[in-house]
Protein backbone atom coordinates (compact mmCIF):
# COMPACT_ATOMS: atom_id res chain seq x y z
CA UNK A 1 0.00 0.00 0.00
CA UNK A 2 1.19 3.48 -0.71
CA UNK A 3 2.65 5.04 2.65
CA UNK A 4 0.47 7.57 4.53
CA UNK A 5 1.90 11.41 4.74
CA UNK A 6 3.40 10.28 8.23
CA UNK A 7 5.50 7.70 6.93
CA UNK A 8 8.51 8.00 5.43
CA UNK A 9 7.71 6.42 1.56
CA UNK A 10 9.57 3.15 1.04
CA UNK A 11 12.09 3.03 -1.42
CA UNK A 12 11.69 0.78 -4.39
CA UNK A 13 14.46 1.02 -7.28
CA UNK A 14 13.05 -0.07 -10.95
CA UNK A 15 15.55 1.18 -12.87
CA UNK A 16 17.98 -0.93 -13.25
CA UNK A 17 18.95 -0.42 -16.94
CA UNK A 18 20.10 3.05 -16.35
CA UNK A 19 22.75 1.54 -12.79
CA UNK A 20 23.00 -1.30 -10.74
CA UNK A 21 23.93 -1.27 -7.04
CA UNK A 22 27.11 -2.43 -6.84
CA UNK A 23 27.13 -5.74 -5.44
CA UNK A 24 29.15 -6.07 -1.54
CA UNK A 25 30.77 -9.39 -3.32
CA UNK A 26 32.07 -7.10 -6.04
CA UNK A 27 32.58 -4.68 -3.57
CA UNK A 28 34.84 -7.07 -1.72
CA UNK A 29 36.70 -7.94 -4.88
CA UNK A 30 37.65 -4.33 -5.21
CA UNK A 31 39.05 -3.34 -2.08
CA UNK A 32 42.23 -4.77 -1.84
CA UNK A 33 43.43 -3.22 -5.14
CA UNK A 34 43.08 0.13 -3.16
CA UNK A 35 45.02 -0.23 -0.28
CA UNK A 36 47.14 -3.05 0.08
CA UNK A 37 47.78 -4.30 -3.52
CA UNK A 38 47.54 -0.89 -4.91
CA UNK A 39 50.55 -1.33 -7.16
CA UNK A 40 50.64 -0.02 -10.76
CA UNK A 41 50.16 -2.97 -13.65
CA UNK A 42 53.21 -1.40 -15.52
CA UNK A 43 55.89 -1.15 -13.23
CA UNK A 44 58.85 -4.39 -12.70
CA UNK A 45 58.78 -4.43 -9.14
CA UNK A 46 56.37 -7.28 -7.19
CA UNK A 47 53.87 -4.62 -6.29
CA UNK A 48 53.28 -4.19 -10.24
CA UNK A 49 53.49 -7.49 -10.85
CA UNK A 50 51.00 -8.31 -8.57
CA UNK A 51 48.76 -5.75 -10.01
CA UNK A 52 49.46 -7.01 -13.43
CA UNK A 53 48.53 -10.37 -12.32
CA UNK A 54 45.13 -9.15 -11.10
CA UNK A 55 44.43 -7.23 -14.30
CA UNK A 56 45.03 -9.92 -16.57
CA UNK A 57 43.16 -12.60 -14.37
CA UNK A 58 40.33 -10.23 -14.70
CA UNK A 59 40.97 -10.44 -18.36
CA UNK A 60 41.30 -14.05 -18.78
CA UNK A 61 37.82 -14.23 -16.71
CA UNK A 62 35.68 -12.01 -18.83
CA UNK A 63 37.18 -13.01 -21.93
CA UNK A 64 36.13 -16.54 -21.40
CA UNK A 65 33.03 -15.56 -20.44
CA UNK A 66 32.52 -14.05 -23.93
CA UNK A 67 34.25 -16.47 -25.65
CA UNK A 68 37.15 -14.61 -27.29
CA UNK A 69 40.07 -16.13 -29.07
CA UNK A 70 42.66 -14.62 -26.54
CA UNK A 71 42.07 -12.53 -23.58
CA UNK A 72 44.14 -9.87 -25.66
CA UNK A 73 41.03 -8.97 -27.88
CA UNK A 74 39.51 -7.69 -24.79
CA UNK A 75 40.88 -4.04 -23.77
CA UNK A 76 39.85 -2.31 -20.43
CA UNK A 77 38.09 1.20 -20.89
CA UNK A 78 36.56 4.34 -18.77
CA UNK A 79 33.10 2.87 -19.70
CA UNK A 80 30.44 2.02 -22.14
CA UNK A 81 30.32 5.44 -23.55
CA UNK A 82 34.45 5.14 -24.11
CA UNK A 83 33.62 1.97 -25.37
CA UNK A 84 31.72 2.94 -28.16
CA UNK A 85 33.81 6.37 -29.37
CA UNK A 86 36.86 4.17 -29.28
CA UNK A 87 34.54 1.75 -31.53
CA UNK A 88 32.95 4.24 -33.69
CA UNK A 89 36.24 6.47 -34.36
CA UNK A 90 38.51 3.51 -34.11
CA UNK A 91 37.40 1.13 -36.56
CA UNK A 92 36.91 3.95 -39.04
CA UNK A 93 39.85 5.72 -38.65
CA UNK A 94 41.87 2.66 -39.57
CA UNK A 95 39.67 1.56 -42.16
CA UNK A 96 40.70 1.58 -46.10
CA UNK A 97 40.50 4.79 -47.46
CA UNK A 98 38.20 3.83 -49.73
CA UNK A 99 35.34 2.57 -47.72
CA UNK A 100 33.85 6.47 -46.47
CA UNK A 101 30.52 5.02 -45.43
CA UNK A 102 28.85 3.78 -41.87
CA UNK A 103 25.62 2.42 -40.97
CA UNK A 104 23.69 2.92 -37.37
CA UNK A 105 20.44 1.80 -36.47
CA UNK A 106 18.47 4.80 -35.51
CA UNK A 107 18.13 3.82 -31.72
CA UNK A 108 21.41 3.38 -30.82
CA UNK A 109 22.77 4.61 -27.52
CA UNK A 110 23.76 8.61 -28.03
CA UNK A 111 27.80 7.07 -27.51
CA UNK A 112 26.62 5.63 -31.07
CA UNK A 113 24.52 7.97 -32.29
CA UNK A 114 27.00 10.93 -31.64
CA UNK A 115 30.22 9.94 -32.59
CA UNK A 116 28.46 8.42 -35.52
CA UNK A 117 27.40 11.90 -36.27
CA UNK A 118 30.82 13.56 -35.99
CA UNK A 119 32.29 11.32 -38.33
CA UNK A 120 29.38 12.58 -40.69
CA UNK A 121 30.96 15.70 -40.91
CA UNK A 122 34.46 14.90 -41.23
CA UNK A 123 34.60 12.79 -44.40
CA UNK A 124 31.88 9.69 -43.77
CA UNK A 125 28.66 9.38 -45.39
CA UNK A 126 26.21 7.89 -42.46
CA UNK A 127 23.19 5.97 -43.47
CA UNK A 128 20.50 5.63 -40.81
CA UNK A 129 18.96 1.78 -40.73
CA UNK A 130 15.35 2.23 -38.80
CA UNK A 131 13.87 -0.91 -36.63
CA UNK A 132 10.62 -2.22 -37.42
CA UNK A 133 7.67 -1.45 -35.35
CA UNK A 134 8.47 -4.18 -33.07
CA UNK A 135 11.56 -2.81 -32.31
CA UNK A 136 14.05 -5.18 -34.57
CA UNK A 137 16.05 -4.57 -37.04
CA UNK A 138 15.72 -6.60 -40.06
CA UNK A 139 18.82 -8.18 -41.50
CA UNK A 140 17.25 -7.53 -45.23
CA UNK A 141 16.64 -4.23 -44.17
CA UNK A 142 20.63 -3.52 -43.01
CA UNK A 143 21.23 -5.09 -46.41
CA UNK A 144 18.86 -2.71 -48.34
CA UNK A 145 21.57 -0.13 -46.93
CA UNK A 146 25.14 -1.50 -47.16
CA UNK A 147 27.37 -0.49 -49.81
CA UNK A 148 30.57 -1.53 -51.71
CA UNK A 149 32.60 1.05 -49.58
CA UNK A 150 30.58 0.37 -46.03
CA UNK A 151 32.99 0.64 -43.52
CA UNK A 152 31.52 -0.03 -39.97
CA UNK A 153 28.20 -1.00 -39.24
CA UNK A 154 26.85 -0.78 -35.25
CA UNK A 155 23.75 -2.36 -34.09
CA UNK A 156 22.95 -2.39 -30.14
CA UNK A 157 22.29 -6.02 -29.14
CA UNK A 158 20.05 -5.24 -26.71
CA UNK A 159 18.13 -1.67 -26.58
CA UNK A 160 18.38 0.50 -23.37
CA UNK A 161 14.74 1.89 -23.50
CA UNK A 162 12.91 -0.65 -24.89
CA UNK A 163 14.21 -4.02 -24.13
CA UNK A 164 14.59 -5.94 -27.74
CA UNK A 165 17.12 -8.23 -28.49
CA UNK A 166 18.59 -8.17 -32.32
CA UNK A 167 19.39 -10.59 -34.15
CA UNK A 168 23.30 -10.07 -34.29
CA UNK A 169 24.85 -13.10 -35.70
CA UNK A 170 22.83 -12.31 -39.18
CA UNK A 171 23.53 -8.37 -38.78
CA UNK A 172 26.82 -9.13 -38.69
CA UNK A 173 26.86 -11.89 -41.28
CA UNK A 174 25.22 -9.74 -43.23
CA UNK A 175 27.50 -6.69 -43.17
CA UNK A 176 30.76 -8.77 -43.33
CA UNK A 177 29.51 -9.80 -46.60
CA UNK A 178 29.69 -6.44 -48.02
CA UNK A 179 33.39 -6.34 -46.73
CA UNK A 180 31.93 -4.07 -43.23
CA UNK A 181 32.88 -4.55 -39.92
CA UNK A 182 30.35 -4.63 -37.25
CA UNK A 183 30.17 -3.20 -33.72
CA UNK A 184 27.28 -3.99 -31.20
CA UNK A 185 26.70 -1.83 -27.94
CA UNK A 186 25.88 -4.98 -25.56
CA UNK A 187 26.40 -2.53 -22.42
CA UNK A 188 22.44 -3.90 -21.41
CA UNK A 189 23.04 -7.05 -22.70
CA UNK A 190 25.70 -8.19 -21.06
CA UNK A 191 25.46 -10.76 -18.33
CA UNK A 192 21.45 -10.62 -18.85
CA UNK A 193 21.70 -12.98 -21.96
CA UNK A 194 24.36 -15.16 -23.36
CA UNK A 195 27.05 -13.49 -24.70
CA UNK A 196 28.91 -15.13 -27.01
CA UNK A 197 31.52 -13.29 -29.78
CA UNK A 198 32.31 -15.93 -31.71
CA UNK A 199 28.98 -17.19 -32.23
CA UNK A 200 27.53 -13.48 -32.76
CA UNK A 201 30.41 -13.17 -34.75
CA UNK A 202 31.19 -9.59 -34.18
CA UNK A 203 34.31 -7.50 -34.72
CA UNK A 204 33.69 -5.17 -31.97
CA UNK A 205 31.50 -4.80 -28.94
CA UNK A 206 30.81 -2.54 -25.80
CA UNK A 207 30.10 -3.71 -22.27
CA UNK A 208 29.71 -1.70 -19.41
CA UNK A 209 30.54 -2.22 -15.71
CA UNK A 210 27.67 -0.43 -13.89
CA UNK A 211 25.03 -2.06 -15.37
CA UNK A 212 25.57 -5.51 -14.07
CA UNK A 213 26.43 -4.10 -10.33
CA UNK A 214 29.90 -3.80 -10.93
CA UNK A 215 31.63 -0.07 -9.94
CA UNK A 216 31.03 2.86 -12.19
CA UNK A 217 33.89 4.22 -14.80
CA UNK A 218 34.81 0.80 -15.99
CA UNK A 219 33.93 -0.42 -19.66
CA UNK A 220 35.71 -2.87 -21.76
CA UNK A 221 36.19 -3.16 -25.55
CA UNK A 222 36.33 -6.39 -27.17
CA UNK A 223 38.58 -6.21 -30.82
CA UNK A 224 38.42 -9.19 -32.81
CA UNK A 225 42.42 -10.15 -33.31
CA UNK A 226 43.86 -8.58 -37.03
CA UNK A 227 40.90 -5.63 -36.44
CA UNK A 228 42.38 -2.75 -37.98
CA UNK A 229 41.81 -0.10 -34.64
CA UNK A 230 42.96 3.64 -34.47
CA UNK A 231 43.39 4.35 -30.87
CA UNK A 232 42.01 7.70 -29.61
CA UNK A 233 43.83 7.58 -26.29
CA UNK A 234 47.64 7.87 -26.28
CA UNK A 235 50.39 7.60 -24.30
CA UNK A 236 52.11 4.96 -22.62
CA UNK A 237 50.55 2.24 -25.00
CA UNK A 238 48.82 0.23 -22.38
CA UNK A 239 45.97 -2.21 -23.18
CA UNK A 240 48.12 -3.48 -26.19
CA UNK A 241 48.76 0.17 -27.26
CA UNK A 242 45.13 0.56 -27.85
CA UNK A 243 43.76 2.80 -25.06
CA UNK A 244 46.69 4.01 -22.98
CA UNK A 245 46.47 4.88 -19.44
CA UNK A 246 47.24 3.37 -16.09
CA UNK A 247 45.08 0.64 -15.77
CA UNK A 248 42.23 0.86 -13.64
CA UNK A 249 42.92 -2.17 -11.21
CA UNK A 250 40.43 -2.12 -8.79
CA UNK A 251 37.64 -1.56 -11.40
CA UNK A 252 38.38 -4.73 -13.71
CA UNK A 253 38.47 -6.81 -11.17
CA UNK A 254 35.19 -5.33 -9.87
CA UNK A 255 34.09 -5.89 -13.31
CA UNK A 256 35.27 -9.48 -13.59
CA UNK A 257 33.64 -10.44 -10.16
CA UNK A 258 30.00 -8.99 -11.78
CA UNK A 259 30.27 -10.71 -14.90
CA UNK A 260 31.11 -13.83 -12.80
CA UNK A 261 28.07 -13.57 -10.45
CA UNK A 262 26.21 -12.90 -13.48
CA UNK A 263 27.02 -15.81 -16.08
CA UNK A 264 26.93 -18.09 -12.21
CA UNK A 265 23.38 -16.67 -11.50
CA UNK A 266 21.80 -16.22 -14.68
CA UNK A 267 20.16 -19.90 -15.14
CA UNK A 268 18.08 -18.93 -12.12
CA UNK A 269 18.03 -14.81 -12.30
CA UNK A 270 17.39 -14.55 -15.55
CA UNK A 271 13.93 -16.46 -15.25
CA UNK A 272 13.51 -15.14 -11.91
CA UNK A 273 13.82 -11.32 -13.79
CA UNK A 274 11.62 -11.96 -16.69
CA UNK A 275 8.42 -13.09 -14.56
CA UNK A 276 8.88 -9.93 -12.46
CA UNK A 277 9.06 -7.61 -15.50
CA UNK A 278 6.25 -9.97 -17.42
CA UNK A 279 3.93 -9.07 -14.22
CA UNK A 280 5.11 -5.35 -14.67
CA UNK A 281 3.53 -5.92 -18.42
CA UNK A 282 0.71 -7.53 -17.59
CA UNK A 283 -0.42 -4.66 -14.62
CA UNK A 284 -0.18 -2.18 -17.07
CA UNK A 285 -1.45 -3.01 -19.67
CA UNK A 286 -4.37 -3.59 -17.06
CA UNK A 287 -4.84 -0.26 -17.04
CA UNK A 288 -6.86 0.47 -20.32
CA UNK A 289 -5.24 3.22 -23.13
CA UNK A 290 -1.64 1.57 -22.37
CA UNK A 291 0.47 -0.36 -24.94
CA UNK A 292 3.81 -2.40 -24.66
CA UNK A 293 6.79 -0.88 -26.65
CA UNK A 294 8.55 -3.71 -28.63
CA UNK A 295 8.61 -7.06 -29.28
CA UNK A 296 6.80 -9.06 -26.19
CA UNK A 297 9.04 -12.33 -26.67
CA UNK A 298 12.29 -11.02 -28.31
CA UNK A 299 13.60 -9.03 -25.27
CA UNK A 300 16.45 -8.84 -22.29
CA UNK A 301 14.80 -10.06 -18.95
CA UNK A 302 14.66 -6.99 -17.33
CA UNK A 303 12.84 -4.33 -19.45
CA UNK A 304 9.35 -3.14 -19.67
CA UNK A 305 8.72 -0.38 -21.90
CA UNK A 306 4.77 1.05 -21.63
CA UNK A 307 2.92 3.91 -22.72
CA UNK A 308 0.48 5.01 -20.62
CA UNK A 309 -1.58 6.96 -22.48
CA UNK A 310 -2.85 10.32 -21.01
CA UNK A 311 -0.43 11.39 -19.01
CA UNK A 312 2.97 12.81 -19.35
CA UNK A 313 5.94 10.78 -18.69
CA UNK A 314 7.68 12.87 -16.25
CA UNK A 315 4.51 13.73 -14.09
CA UNK A 316 4.22 10.00 -13.98
CA UNK A 317 7.48 9.17 -12.61
CA UNK A 318 7.65 12.58 -10.36
CA UNK A 319 4.61 11.23 -8.80
CA UNK A 320 5.82 7.68 -8.20
CA UNK A 321 8.84 9.11 -6.76
CA UNK A 322 7.38 11.08 -4.03
CA UNK A 323 6.02 7.09 -3.15
CA UNK A 324 9.58 6.13 -3.30
CA UNK A 325 9.51 4.45 -6.38
CA UNK A 326 12.27 4.94 -9.27
CA UNK A 327 11.52 4.71 -12.99
CA UNK A 328 12.51 6.37 -16.07
CA UNK A 329 10.58 7.64 -18.91
CA UNK A 330 11.69 8.43 -22.43
CA UNK A 331 9.44 11.34 -22.44
CA UNK A 332 10.70 14.97 -23.74
CA UNK A 333 10.21 16.92 -20.86
CA UNK A 334 12.70 14.62 -18.40
CA UNK A 335 15.29 15.29 -21.11
CA UNK A 336 15.25 18.53 -21.36
CA UNK A 337 14.40 18.22 -24.88
CA UNK A 338 11.40 19.11 -26.65
CA UNK A 339 11.64 15.70 -29.16
CA UNK A 340 10.57 12.45 -26.86
CA UNK A 341 12.75 9.41 -27.62
CA UNK A 342 14.45 9.18 -30.30
CA UNK A 343 14.40 5.35 -29.69
CA UNK A 344 10.23 5.44 -29.36
CA UNK A 345 10.15 7.86 -32.15
CA UNK A 346 12.09 5.46 -34.39
CA UNK A 347 9.68 2.46 -33.86
CA UNK A 348 6.65 4.80 -34.93
CA UNK A 349 5.61 5.59 -31.96
CA UNK A 350 3.66 8.87 -32.17
CA UNK A 351 5.02 11.86 -30.47
CA UNK A 352 1.86 12.15 -28.73
CA UNK A 353 1.97 8.77 -27.50
CA UNK A 354 5.78 8.31 -26.58
CA UNK A 355 5.14 11.45 -24.00
CA UNK A 356 3.65 9.21 -21.98
CA UNK A 357 6.22 6.69 -21.71
CA UNK A 358 7.62 4.66 -18.29
CA UNK A 359 10.25 2.31 -18.40
CA UNK A 360 10.64 0.08 -15.62
CA UNK A 361 13.45 -2.30 -15.23
CA UNK A 362 14.18 -4.76 -12.69
CA UNK A 363 17.09 -6.12 -11.30
CA UNK A 364 19.03 -8.38 -8.62
CA UNK A 365 17.11 -6.77 -5.62
CA UNK A 366 13.66 -6.40 -7.11
CA UNK A 367 11.02 -8.19 -5.18
CA UNK A 368 7.86 -9.54 -5.49
CA UNK A 369 6.56 -6.80 -3.00
CA UNK A 370 8.14 -4.13 -5.02
CA UNK A 371 6.36 -4.72 -8.02
CA UNK A 372 3.20 -5.57 -5.97
CA UNK A 373 3.59 -1.76 -4.08
CA UNK A 374 4.35 -0.08 -8.22
CA UNK A 375 1.51 -1.85 -9.53
CA UNK A 376 -0.79 -0.64 -6.88
CA UNK A 377 0.84 2.36 -7.11
CA UNK A 378 0.43 3.86 -11.14
CA UNK A 379 -3.21 3.03 -11.59
CA UNK A 380 -4.14 6.18 -9.03
CA UNK A 381 -1.43 8.31 -10.87
CA UNK A 382 -2.70 7.93 -13.83
CA UNK A 383 -6.41 8.23 -12.99
CA UNK A 384 -5.33 12.01 -11.44
CA UNK A 385 -3.26 12.91 -14.50
CA UNK A 386 -5.72 11.55 -16.59
CA UNK A 387 -8.40 13.76 -14.79
CA UNK A 388 -6.60 16.71 -14.79
CA UNK A 389 -5.87 16.81 -18.66
CA UNK A 390 -7.88 18.53 -20.98
CA UNK A 391 -7.29 16.61 -23.98
CA UNK A 392 -7.69 12.70 -22.27
CA UNK A 393 -11.52 12.37 -22.51
CA UNK A 394 -11.83 14.24 -25.96
CA UNK A 395 -8.65 11.82 -27.48
CA UNK A 396 -9.63 8.98 -25.82
CA UNK A 397 -13.47 9.03 -25.48
CA UNK A 398 -13.60 7.44 -21.98
CA UNK A 399 -13.32 8.63 -18.56
CA UNK A 400 -9.73 8.15 -16.51
CA UNK B 1 16.52 20.02 -10.60
CA UNK B 2 12.99 21.59 -9.59
CA UNK B 3 12.72 24.14 -6.59
CA UNK B 4 10.89 22.62 -3.63
CA UNK B 5 7.99 25.20 -4.44
CA UNK B 6 7.43 24.06 -7.80
CA UNK B 7 7.28 20.39 -6.83
CA UNK B 8 4.80 21.54 -3.72
CA UNK B 9 2.60 22.78 -6.78
CA UNK B 10 2.82 19.84 -8.71
CA UNK B 11 2.11 17.65 -6.37
CA UNK B 12 -0.58 19.53 -4.81
CA UNK B 13 -1.83 21.85 -7.69
CA UNK B 14 -3.94 24.47 -6.74
CA UNK B 15 -7.28 25.22 -8.76
CA UNK B 16 -7.58 22.46 -10.49
CA UNK B 17 -10.81 21.86 -12.46
CA UNK B 18 -13.13 23.58 -15.44
CA UNK B 19 -15.29 26.28 -13.95
CA UNK B 20 -18.91 25.43 -14.86
CA UNK B 21 -20.47 28.45 -16.69
CA UNK B 22 -16.82 30.00 -17.73
CA UNK B 23 -16.87 33.37 -18.97
CA UNK B 24 -13.67 32.57 -20.41
CA UNK B 25 -11.73 29.60 -21.95
CA UNK B 26 -8.39 29.52 -23.35
CA UNK B 27 -6.72 26.49 -24.43
CA UNK B 28 -2.94 26.23 -25.81
CA UNK B 29 -0.44 23.81 -26.57
CA UNK B 30 -0.64 20.33 -28.50
CA UNK B 31 -0.22 16.78 -27.31
CA UNK B 32 2.47 16.14 -30.05
CA UNK B 33 4.67 18.70 -27.80
CA UNK B 34 3.72 17.04 -24.56
CA UNK B 35 1.81 20.00 -23.35
CA UNK B 36 -1.99 21.05 -23.24
CA UNK B 37 -3.16 23.76 -20.72
CA UNK B 38 -7.03 24.63 -20.26
CA UNK B 39 -7.81 28.10 -18.57
CA UNK B 40 -11.18 28.95 -17.78
CA UNK B 41 -12.15 32.09 -15.81
CA UNK B 42 -15.27 34.18 -14.37
CA UNK B 43 -14.88 37.67 -14.56
CA UNK B 44 -16.50 40.11 -12.24
CA UNK B 45 -16.31 44.01 -12.81
CA UNK B 46 -13.34 43.34 -15.04
CA UNK B 47 -11.06 41.17 -12.55
CA UNK B 48 -10.43 37.63 -12.61
CA UNK B 49 -13.15 36.49 -9.89
CA UNK B 50 -12.63 32.62 -10.32
CA UNK B 51 -10.12 30.63 -12.27
CA UNK B 52 -9.35 26.89 -12.90
CA UNK B 53 -6.96 25.20 -14.89
CA UNK B 54 -6.33 21.36 -16.66
CA UNK B 55 -3.17 20.68 -17.66
CA UNK B 56 -1.65 17.59 -19.58
CA UNK B 57 2.40 18.03 -19.20
CA UNK B 58 5.47 17.47 -17.06
CA UNK B 59 5.95 18.57 -13.57
CA UNK B 60 6.66 22.54 -14.50
CA UNK B 61 3.83 22.19 -16.57
CA UNK B 62 1.41 21.72 -13.85
CA UNK B 63 3.25 24.10 -11.29
CA UNK B 64 3.33 26.69 -13.52
CA UNK B 65 -0.33 26.08 -14.23
CA UNK B 66 -1.18 26.22 -10.64
CA UNK B 67 0.49 29.32 -9.50
CA UNK B 68 -0.29 31.51 -12.92
CA UNK B 69 -4.00 30.91 -11.61
CA UNK B 70 -2.99 31.18 -7.90
CA UNK B 71 -1.48 34.57 -8.96
CA UNK B 72 -4.52 35.94 -11.75
CA UNK B 73 -7.27 35.52 -9.33
CA UNK B 74 -8.41 38.92 -7.97
CA UNK B 75 -6.35 40.90 -10.47
CA UNK B 76 -7.94 42.84 -13.19
CA UNK B 77 -8.06 41.65 -16.72
CA UNK B 78 -5.44 43.95 -17.76
CA UNK B 79 -2.54 42.89 -15.00
CA UNK B 80 -3.93 39.46 -15.88
CA UNK B 81 -2.55 39.42 -19.24
CA UNK B 82 0.59 41.28 -18.24
CA UNK B 83 2.01 38.43 -16.15
CA UNK B 84 5.21 37.40 -18.09
CA UNK B 85 6.51 33.68 -18.08
CA UNK B 86 9.71 35.41 -15.79
CA UNK B 87 7.01 36.34 -13.07
CA UNK B 88 5.84 33.01 -13.09
CA UNK B 89 9.27 31.21 -13.05
CA UNK B 90 10.24 33.92 -10.47
CA UNK B 91 7.43 33.33 -8.18
CA UNK B 92 8.24 29.20 -7.90
CA UNK B 93 11.95 30.25 -7.46
CA UNK B 94 13.31 29.27 -10.93
CA UNK B 95 12.68 26.70 -13.18
CA UNK B 96 15.10 25.31 -15.54
CA UNK B 97 15.95 26.72 -18.64
CA UNK B 98 14.46 24.24 -21.08
CA UNK B 99 11.35 24.31 -18.77
CA UNK B 100 11.03 27.96 -19.40
CA UNK B 101 8.55 27.09 -21.78
CA UNK B 102 6.02 25.84 -19.55
CA UNK B 103 5.71 29.24 -18.11
CA UNK B 104 4.96 30.98 -21.21
CA UNK B 105 2.28 27.93 -21.91
CA UNK B 106 0.75 29.28 -18.50
CA UNK B 107 0.85 32.72 -19.41
CA UNK B 108 -0.39 31.97 -22.93
CA UNK B 109 -3.46 30.12 -21.34
CA UNK B 110 -4.54 32.85 -19.01
CA UNK B 111 -4.41 35.22 -22.07
CA UNK B 112 -6.47 33.28 -24.16
CA UNK B 113 -8.95 33.00 -21.59
CA UNK B 114 -9.09 36.67 -20.61
CA UNK B 115 -9.05 36.93 -24.69
CA UNK B 116 -12.35 34.23 -25.11
CA UNK B 117 -14.16 36.61 -22.71
CA UNK B 118 -13.57 40.01 -24.48
CA UNK B 119 -14.22 38.93 -27.68
CA UNK B 120 -17.17 36.90 -26.42
CA UNK B 121 -18.80 40.39 -24.85
CA UNK B 122 -17.83 42.26 -28.48
CA UNK B 123 -14.44 43.96 -26.91
CA UNK B 124 -11.45 43.80 -28.26
CA UNK B 125 -8.50 41.13 -27.34
CA UNK B 126 -5.70 43.01 -25.05
CA UNK B 127 -3.15 40.29 -24.96
CA UNK B 128 -1.35 41.01 -27.92
CA UNK B 129 -1.16 37.57 -29.28
CA UNK B 130 0.15 34.36 -27.64
CA UNK B 131 3.69 33.51 -27.94
CA UNK B 132 2.93 30.05 -29.29
CA UNK B 133 1.10 31.73 -31.96
CA UNK B 134 4.44 33.18 -33.33
CA UNK B 135 6.30 31.28 -35.63
CA UNK B 136 9.63 32.81 -34.43
CA UNK B 137 8.79 31.60 -30.63
CA UNK B 138 11.69 29.84 -29.15
CA UNK B 139 10.79 28.23 -26.00
CA UNK B 140 14.55 28.01 -24.38
CA UNK B 141 14.40 31.60 -24.86
CA UNK B 142 14.68 34.09 -21.73
CA UNK B 143 13.46 37.30 -21.32
CA UNK B 144 15.98 39.55 -23.91
CA UNK B 145 15.63 42.26 -21.09
CA UNK B 146 17.02 40.63 -18.11
CA UNK B 147 20.00 38.71 -19.71
CA UNK B 148 19.52 36.45 -17.28
CA UNK B 149 18.65 33.08 -17.12
CA UNK B 150 15.95 31.54 -14.59
CA UNK B 151 17.65 28.31 -14.38
CA UNK B 152 17.76 27.20 -10.40
CA UNK B 153 20.66 25.10 -9.04
CA UNK B 154 21.38 21.95 -10.62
Amino acid sequence: MAPDDTTAPRSVYLDYAATTPTDQRVVDAMLPYFTERYGNPNSLYALGRDASRALEAARESMAASINTDSPNELIFTGGGTESDNAALIGLTAAADGKRRHIVVSAFEHHAVLHPAEWLAKHGFELTVVKPREDGIIRPEDLSAVLRDDTALVSVMHGNNEIGTLQPIAELAATAHARGALFHTDAAQTLGKVDFDVRALGVDAATFSAHKIYGPKGIGALYLKRGTRFAPQMLGGGQEFKKRSGTQNVPGAAGFAEALRIMDEERPTEGPRLAALRDRIIDGVLALENTQLNGDRERRLPHIANLIVKGCEGEAMLLRLDALGISVSTGSACSSGSLEPSHVLLSIGCAPEIAHGSLRVTVGRFTTDEDVDYFLESLPPIAATLRQMSPVYAKMFGNSA
Amino acid sequence: MYTDLVMQHFQNPHNVGVLEDADGTGEVGNPVCGDVMKITIKVDDDRVSDIAFQTLGCGAAIATSSIVTDMARGMTLEEAVAISKMDVAEALGGLPAAKMHCSVLATDGLKAAVDDYLVKHGREPISGGLAHDDPDFDPHAVEPETGETCEVEA
